[in-house]
């Protein structure tokens, strides 16, 4: 296998990986949310700084960081043909992914204290 | 290259409904991708103190909030079930022509009836 292609197959496997954990995430947070909505603000603080929903959120922030990475890496590759426009898209792309993800890693240690 | 000439009549060009999910399955993606910075702007309030709590709480349940949240609800269903129907198919599920067309109407109608359980439960 050439490194192109194993690469290409490593953005296909971060795709799928991904979608799995989030989709995990999000059936339990809709569980949570649909029994035990929290009824103000103590108690809605209280289950973001719980450590484990705390960490659980930081892996999906990570993971839709990489899922949307590969997203719309694609979706450049297809609609965008010349070099140095894909380039400047893609390194656009892992700017404001980047800050996304530093910002809102920022907000879940500010409530974990 | 092709030289021959192409006649493309779009009136008779038809889109298989499996089709219109890969589709929107990219469209919802790239929607989702815009609008996820403005949840952390949400989250980030939310979390801060009681009064930003309540400015946030204000804002989603707005009646343009709640149709948002509808809309969103809709998007990220769609997505999320179509990328459930494209991993079942990465493991040869539901592969055949028949199943592909049958599983891609289930992801329009349980986007769908999502959107409406969350408008039934927002209004």
């Amino acid at each position: 296998m050439t490194s192109a292609s194993s690469l290409g197959l490593k953005a296909w496997l971060i795709q799928r990986l991904t979608a799995v954990y989030m989709a995990l995430f999000i059936v339990f947070s809709m569980g949570k949310f649909l029994l035990l909505p929290p009824q103000d603000y103590q108690q809605w603080i209280a289950w973001v700084a719980h450590p484990g929903v705390n960490a659980a959120l930081a892996l999906f922030i990570l993971s839709l960081l990489l899922h949307t990475w590969v997203g719309l890496r694609d979706v450049i590759m297809d609609y965008v043909k010349p070099v140095a426009v894909r380039a400047g898209l893609f390194s656009a792309l892992i700017i404001v992914l980047s800050g996304c993800g530093l910002w809102s890693l920022r907000l879940l240690l500010q409530v974990a204290g | 290259m092709i030289n021959r000439p192409i006649f493309l009549n779009l009136t008779k060009i038809h889109f298989p409904v499996a089709a219109v999910v890969s589709i929107l399955h990219r469209f919802s993606g790239v929607l989702l991708s815009v609008l996820s910075p403005v949840v952390v702007y949400l989250f980030g309030l939310s979390i801060k103190d009681e009064q930003s709590y309540s400015i946030a709480l204000n804002l989603v349940t707005s009646m343009p909030g709640k149709l948002i949240v509808v809309f969103l609800v809709w998007i990220l269903a769609h997505h999320f079930l179509a990328g459930v129907r494209f991993l079942l198919i990465d493991v040869d599920l539901g592969l055949s022509k028949t199943k592909a067309a049958y599983s891609a109407w289930l992801v329009h109608i349980g986007a769908a009836v999502m959107a409406a359980i969350a408008l039934g439960l927002m209004l």
